[in-house]
């Protein structure tokens, strides 16, 4: 689904932030990206969403190479950052809205809020709040289910487990098992939290300094394996 | 401590991300500033004599209008000047004083432009009169008390600025003590002039006005002190929100989603709302020229250019900041699925709307003659053809973030109309002028069409604007996002 080749994201300054020669993401897989502050990871996502400029390489998202081409939005979504909600907006306003640009009636919308109902625990839905004003777990919720609208292919998460109560941590797992169980969906997924990683993800990548350093089917070892790499 | 903030405030001003493309904004603003210094200096020399020759008694008819003036000066820093910004949360739990915090942000803010230009005419009239043989004390209590009322303005607008509740009624008054002295019914420049005159037959009232400024200042400082906290002065204001779904744009497709969102963006942001009502005030701003208010105001070049700004207000304010009014949520529209020709029709639309409003809230003009009102109209034409696609393709170069949510109180950031606006704009009123000047040569009819037909040709043309735009929004994009992503 996604290829990655070559990638590398170099500073003015010269440093290197990210270098990936070779990566292959499978269709319907669940991909989790681990590693420190500073190791790549929000680059990364970036790059995959043509946010910014890749210094050599190229990465083709469904054969579309996401730096020339546009084509692969209709069918990716993703949430990285509270830059990706529109703070004047209600939070129904906000899901219509992105609704209305990938083609979705209302009624469809609708019918994938009453799902997630639960996520929402009663907060978000006619809180009479713009995003602006809501809590930043609740600016994550509201994100995170606005990704899910219009059955995207691809859907990237940037450290989506930051931030939430443990309920919500523990109903968020529940989702994405769903949409990594799901094999049209392939779910990128990025957190310093290993344990949960690992729950969600049938593969994981370490990154490190901008480098592959681990890239992992997950087993019932992979939690430890992980631990002792990070280990101090 | 003060060194500390001092450095700080250079360091931000410095790094921030607009530096580069601001400083040449900031040599204009500089030159533009210069020049009005000039014009008061010479004011200053001035005026004693010319007043004199003409058989008037300078000190008292300076006194006569000075109400005005500081009503003016108030007006003036209302919209203009911006609040001290300081970043203040993160130095609250830091080991300062929250009084030097409160000090520095408010020292900051007497230290400006719009405090110095006074003293540019005050102090060449002060030793005028001086030269003149007005007794040394008299004529010292009545400068330093002048100066500490205008000092005093400075911080009147530190208290009233994000209160329109207290602004607007204050306007209201005002107005009518104008109207009230225009028409000989009420004039409030008998009772202000004799108290302008008392500082300069009691020398020693000036302690009067430099006690008043004094406790403004003190009541100022305790009314920001006070508020220095995350729950009060620095605190977010969040609005009762309602969901709109404004159903019937859905008929425009793409082009209605996108108008939704910027009805909404124009209605529930505190910088936007400004936008509006300023260009609101431009529509009224075409009485200066065609009631034949100023003289110089009276000639057809000027005319022309009045057309424009009438009907050009939301065009001018709104439009130069395509997309930057997005700035806040724009990675999320570069990786939805946004086709910038739908985007940028929408901004077009709502320009183009406005302008239409615009025309017709000025068809009182016609009052004035049917002459005037064709200015007006073939102004709105230009300014749709033409002004509306080159505002959009001027936007593209911005790259200042806007921050929506001026709501921040105390110390928030005001820039909603700022002398940039205006600056940026001047280009786009010097072509429909020499179209009209050109044409008059010949006839004044010829005049009128050289413009209107330069504003049809532009609504021709439109797309090919609109893929110029486009392409630079393309090439642009890193460096846009990039840009947005620092705070200003």
């Amino acid at each position: 689904m996604i290829s990655v080749s070559n990638l590398t994201k170099k500073y003015a300054n010269g440093i290197t932030v990210l270098n990936i020669p070779n990566l292959d993401i499978a269709p319907g897989e669940s991909f989790g990206l681990v590693g420190n502050n500073g190791a790549g990871k929000t680059t990364f996502f970036s790059l995959l969403l043509d946010l910014i400029e890749p210094s050599s390489g190229k990465v083709l998202n469904k054969n579309v190479q996401v730096n020339t081409s546009e084509a692969w939005k209709p069918f990716t979504a993703a949430f990285l950052d509270e830059s990706f909600l529109i703070g004047y907006l209600t939070a129904e306003e906000y899901f219509y809205f992105i609704g209305d640009l990938r083609g979705q009636k209302k009624s469809d919308v609708d019918a994938l809020l009453a799902k997630h109902e639960e996520f929402f625990n009663g907060e978000i839905l006619n809180s009479k709040k713009y995003l602006r004003d809501l809590s930043k777990g609740n600016m994550k919720k509201v994100g995170i289910i606005a990704t899910l609208i219009g059955n995207p292919e691809v859907v990237i998460l940037d450290e989506p487990f930051a931030n939430l109560d443990p309920t919500t941590v523990n109903r968020l797992k529940k989702i994405i098992r769903e949409l990594a169980d799901d094999p049209r969906v392939t779910i990128l997924v990025s957190s310093h939290d290993l344990a949960h990683t690992v729950e969600v993800c049938d593969r994981i990548v370490a990154l490190s300094k901008g480098e592959i350093v681990k890239d992992i089917q997950t087993s019932p070892e992979t939690l430890r394996e992980l631990e002792t790499f990070f280990a101090v | 401590m003060f060194r500390l903030f001092l450095m700080l405030e250079w360091k931000a001003f410095l790094r921030a991300s607009s530096f580069g493309a601001n400083l040449a904004i900031k040599i204009i603003l500089g030159i533009v500033a210069t020049v009005y210094a000039f014009l008061f200096l010479m004011m200053g020399f001035a005026i004693y004599p010319i007043l004199e020759d003409n058989g008037l008694d300078p000190l008292e008819t300076v006194n006569k209008y000075l109400f005005f003036y500081f009503v003016f000066d108030l007006a003036i820093r209302f919209f203009m000047q911006k609040l001290p910004t300081m970043n203040i949360k993160p130095l609250l739990i830091l080991p300062i004083k929250r009084n030097t915090v409160v000090h520095f942000a408010m020292g900051k803010s007497a230290i400006s432009f719009f405090n110095a230009i006074h003293l540019f005419w005050l102090l060449p009239f002060t030793v005028a009169m001086l030269v003149n043989g007005h007794p040394a004390m008299n004529v010292l209590g009545w400068h330093f008390a002048i100066v500490a009322l205008l000092l005093a303005d400075n911080f009147i607008n530190l208290l009233i600025n994000n209160k329109d509740a207290i602004f607007y009624p204050v306007v209201i008054l005002v107005l009518g003590a104008a109207i009230g002295w225009y028409y000989d019914w009420f004039d409030v420049t008998l009772y202000t002039g004799r108290a302008f005159a008392m500082f300069y037959e009691i020398p020693v009232t000036a302690l009067v006005a430099i006690g008043f400024l004094a406790v403004l200042y003190w009541f100022t400082f305790t009314y920001y002190l006070e508020r220095l906290h995350l729950d009060t002065g620095l605190a977010k204001r969040s609005d009762i929100a309602k969901t709109e779904n404004y159903t019937w744009l859905d008929r425009f497709g793409e082009l209605g989603v996108f108008l939704k969102n910027d009805i909404r963006l124009l209605r529930r942001n505190k910088r936007s709302r400004t936008t509006v009502f300023m260009s609101v005030l431009f529509v009224f701003y075409g009485l200066l020229f065609f009631t034949g208010a100023i003289d110089s105001y009276d000639s057809p070049g000027w005319q022309v250019f009045a057309g424009i700004f009438v009907t050009g207000g939301f065009l001018f304010t709104f439009g130069q900041f395509v997309p930057s009014w997005d700035s806040a949520y724009y990675p999320l529209m570069m990786s939805q699925n946004i086709k910038y020709k739908d985007y940028l029709a929408s901004k077009w639309w709502l320009m183009v709307i406005a302008t239409v409003i615009s025309t017709i809230m000025a068809s009182f003009y016609a009052i004035f003659g049917w002459h005037i009102y064709l200015l007006i109209v073939v102004g709105a034409i230009y300014n749709i053809g033409i002004n509306s696609s080159l505002v959009l393709l001027g936007g593209a170069f911005v790259k200042t973030p806007i921050d929506l949510t001026t709501s921040k109180q105390a110390f928030g950031d005001k820039q909603a109309f700022n002398v940039r606006t205006l600056l940026v704009t001047i280009p786009k009123l010097l072509g429909p002028i020499l179209l009209y000047v050109l044409g008059k040569l010949h006839s004044e009819e010829l005049g009128l069409a050289l413009v209107a037909g330069a504003g049809l040709l532009g609504f021709l043309f439109r797309n090919k604007i609109f893929g110029i735009i486009e392409g630079i929004y393309r090439s642009e994009k890193y460096k846009t996002i990039e840009a947005y992503k620092q705070k200003s």
